[in-house]
């Protein structure tokens, strides 16, 4: 319990921090914000009410703990671009997200674990080694290269799929396989290496010993063990995925809040900005303080021994 | 920024047997070339930003070997300026994030106490930001160009480094040596720069050889986005994306710049594999 208490105290310290951090950016843009924001153009008047909306015009602490309240209340603020609340705008894009990262989850879990089990049972094997390229490859092809290649093949030459948007399960297909790419080559690599560490140990020459197929020894007593590590991963590698939707989404014109962040920096719509980063980094910590509890409460000898 | 250097690949290494060439001669000759055009190309008679009507979406071929782009550009030229910016961002950031990291995580770890524990805090708060989100934030604030690519990156980059400086040197203060050199009444300052970053950089120059290749994917991202290089200076990301709009008329417009970027990061992601294999850097966390 104890453990639990400092897991939870410590996200919500990070979780603090993320809202300093958040809350500075608009103080990073070169020059007046508002004067950014609005254009040169704007009326004298226009950017007084700005100033005052957003609060600038108070001192720095007083602009924060307005914010903090703010943000207790699921106010975000007011879209400078469409006039409406940044909350609602965030709504109405975040199922596209999540659609999109839980399919890229399930293309990078199918791939990864089949690629990274081959790998390891037939260890310094051609089929080891083919793996292990494939996913080096995998890691070295960044999204914004991927979902353009993908597009050529598949939606433009053979026309399997659509170019872009969303609409249906088939535009889902190339945004989830470019997203999904690289987490599944990393995940390869991880349960490969943590499948060949359980390997080694002493009940799994037990389980051959009393004559297990290798089958079994290898989805029912080494796999269960080598899940851990990997749940971690996953766990971590869900900011990547996050962050690489903004890019995912922007190839593919996926209606999601990463490309609401892009729309909202191009029209230096910057409360949009900061309300998406603000969104998706609460999200990451909280799933990894959720990854870090899952992991103590899987494995008993870590809910035992209070490491951490 | 990729957690893809904690998991090892084992490619036997064999002087000069296939695997030899694939993971250590090929990526080391595609490293070379790179910083080599990088470091000539201003001096080269190239004309990357030369618009030529009637070479508009040339394919390649004859005349011109890698073909044009919907300039005319010559998609030769402009992968050899986008080389020199991406080698130029990789370089900065990793100079600029090393040294500032290193130089917070050493004396995190080494003074200990309330300071150390504002770092491992700050640390944490960084580690919050899926890293490439912050670097899109920042550089959509910042506003587009390449110093301000370098300050966006470098943000988001300095956090490894500190966190891996101050796990070794936690580890390494209690080291024999350092309690004699203690004794015998060596300054911090001494300590620090003779006995604790001599053992530091091994696994430092891991983190840094993976670090280039993210930092490399992640100016080409943030070109992609828009946010990187202005036109017409030359980026393989911003490339990329002039040339997605073209990809049925001319696919080459993505495909050049993209196999140059590809095989940049490929190669850098062996060589670091290799290297993490000599150096035997294990303990890293």
């Amino acid at each position: 319990m104890p453990l639990l208490i400092s897991r939870l105290a410590s996200a919500a310290v990070v979780i603090f921090g993320v809202l300093v951090l958040v809350f500075l950016l608009i103080h990073l843009v070169p020059g007046d914000p508002v004067e950014v924001m609005l254009g040169e153009s704007a009326q004298a008047a226009d950017r007084e009410a700005l100033r005052q909306s957003l609060g600038l015009d108070q001192p720095l602490l007083s602009q924060f703990m307005t914010y903090l309240g703010n943000i207790a209340r699921f106010d975000l603020g007011i879209s400078l671009h469409s006039k409406r609340p940044i909350s609602d705008i965030l709504l109405e894009r975040l199922p596209a997200t999540l659609e999109l990262a839980l399919a890229a989850l399930l293309v990078a879990v199918l791939v990864a674990f089949p690629l990274g089990v081959m790998a390891a049972v037939k260890k310094d094997s051609a089929w080891d080694h083919g793996a292990m390229a494939v996913s080096l490859v995998g890691v070295s092809i960044p999204n914004f290269l991927m979902g353009p290649i993908l597009i050529l093949v598949f939606a433009v030459w053979l026309g399997w799929f659509p170019v872009s948007g969303r609409d249906g399960l088939a535009s889902l297909v190339l945004p989830a396989i470019t997203l999904g790419t690289a987490m599944a080559a990393i995940l390869s690599r991880m349960v490969r290496a943590t499948l060949l560490e359980v390997l080694g140990e002493d009940y799994i020459r037990t389980a051959r010993a009393k004559g297990l197929g290798p089958g079994a020894v290898i989805w029912r007593h080494a796999l269960r063990n080598a899940l851990l590590p990997v749940i971690t991963l996953l766990g971590l590698q869900l900011g990547a995925l996050l962050a690489g939707a903004v890019i995912t989404e922007a190839v593919f014109s996926w209606p999601g809040i990463g490309q609401l962040v892009i729309e909202a920096i191009q029209r230096r719509d910057y409360p949009v900005v900061q309300a998406c980063v603000l969104l998706i980094s609460i999200t990451y910590v909280l799933v990894n303080t959720l990854t870090d509890m899952a992991y103590g409460w899987f494995d008993p000898r870590i809910r035992m021994g209070g490491a951490g | 920024m990729s957690s893809n250097k904690d998991v090892a690949v084992t490619l036997k290494p064999s002087r000069f047997g296939l695997a030899s060439v694939l993971g250590l001669w090929l990526p080391l000759i595609v490293i070379v070339l790179w910083a080599l055009v990088a470091l000539t190309a201003s001096f080269l008679p190239l004309a990357p930003d030369q618009i030529a009507l009637e070479h508009i979406l040339l394919p390649p071929g004859s005349e011109l070997w890698l073909g044009a782009d919907d300039l005319g550009r010559s998609l030769a030229e402009r992968t050899l300026a986008g080389a020199q910016t991406s080698f130029i961002v990789a370089l900065w950031v990793v100079l600029v994030s090393a040294v500032a990291g290193t130089a917070i995580g050493t004396f995190s770890g080494y003074l200990g106490g309330r300071w150390d524990l504002l770092v491992v805090r700050i640390i944490d708060i960084f580690l919050a930001f899926p890293g490439i989100l912050l670097a899109i934030a920042l550089a959509g604030i910042l506003g587009p160009g390449i110093e301000n690519v370098v300050i966006a990156l470098s943000v988001v980059g300095w956090v490894g480094y500190a966190r891996l400086a101050r796990a070794q040197v936690l580890s390494l203060k209690h080291r024999e040596h350092v309690q004699a050199a203690v004794a015998l009444g060596a300054g911090s300052g001494r300590i620090v720069f003779r006995h604790l970053l001599p053992l530091l950089m091994a696994p430092l120059i891991v983190e840094a050889s993976f670090g280039i290749a993210g930092i490399v994917i992640a100016e080409a991202g943030l070109s992609f986005l828009g946010l990187g290089v202005q036109p017409p200076e030359a980026s393989w990301g911003s490339m990329i994306r002039d040339g997605a709009r073209y990809l049925l008329v001319a696919p080459h417009m993505v495909l050049v710049p993209g196999v140059a970027l590809m095989l940049v990061v490929l190669s850098v992601n062996l060589l670091g594999d290799r290297l993490r294999d000599k150096l035997d850097v294990r303990n890293r966390k």
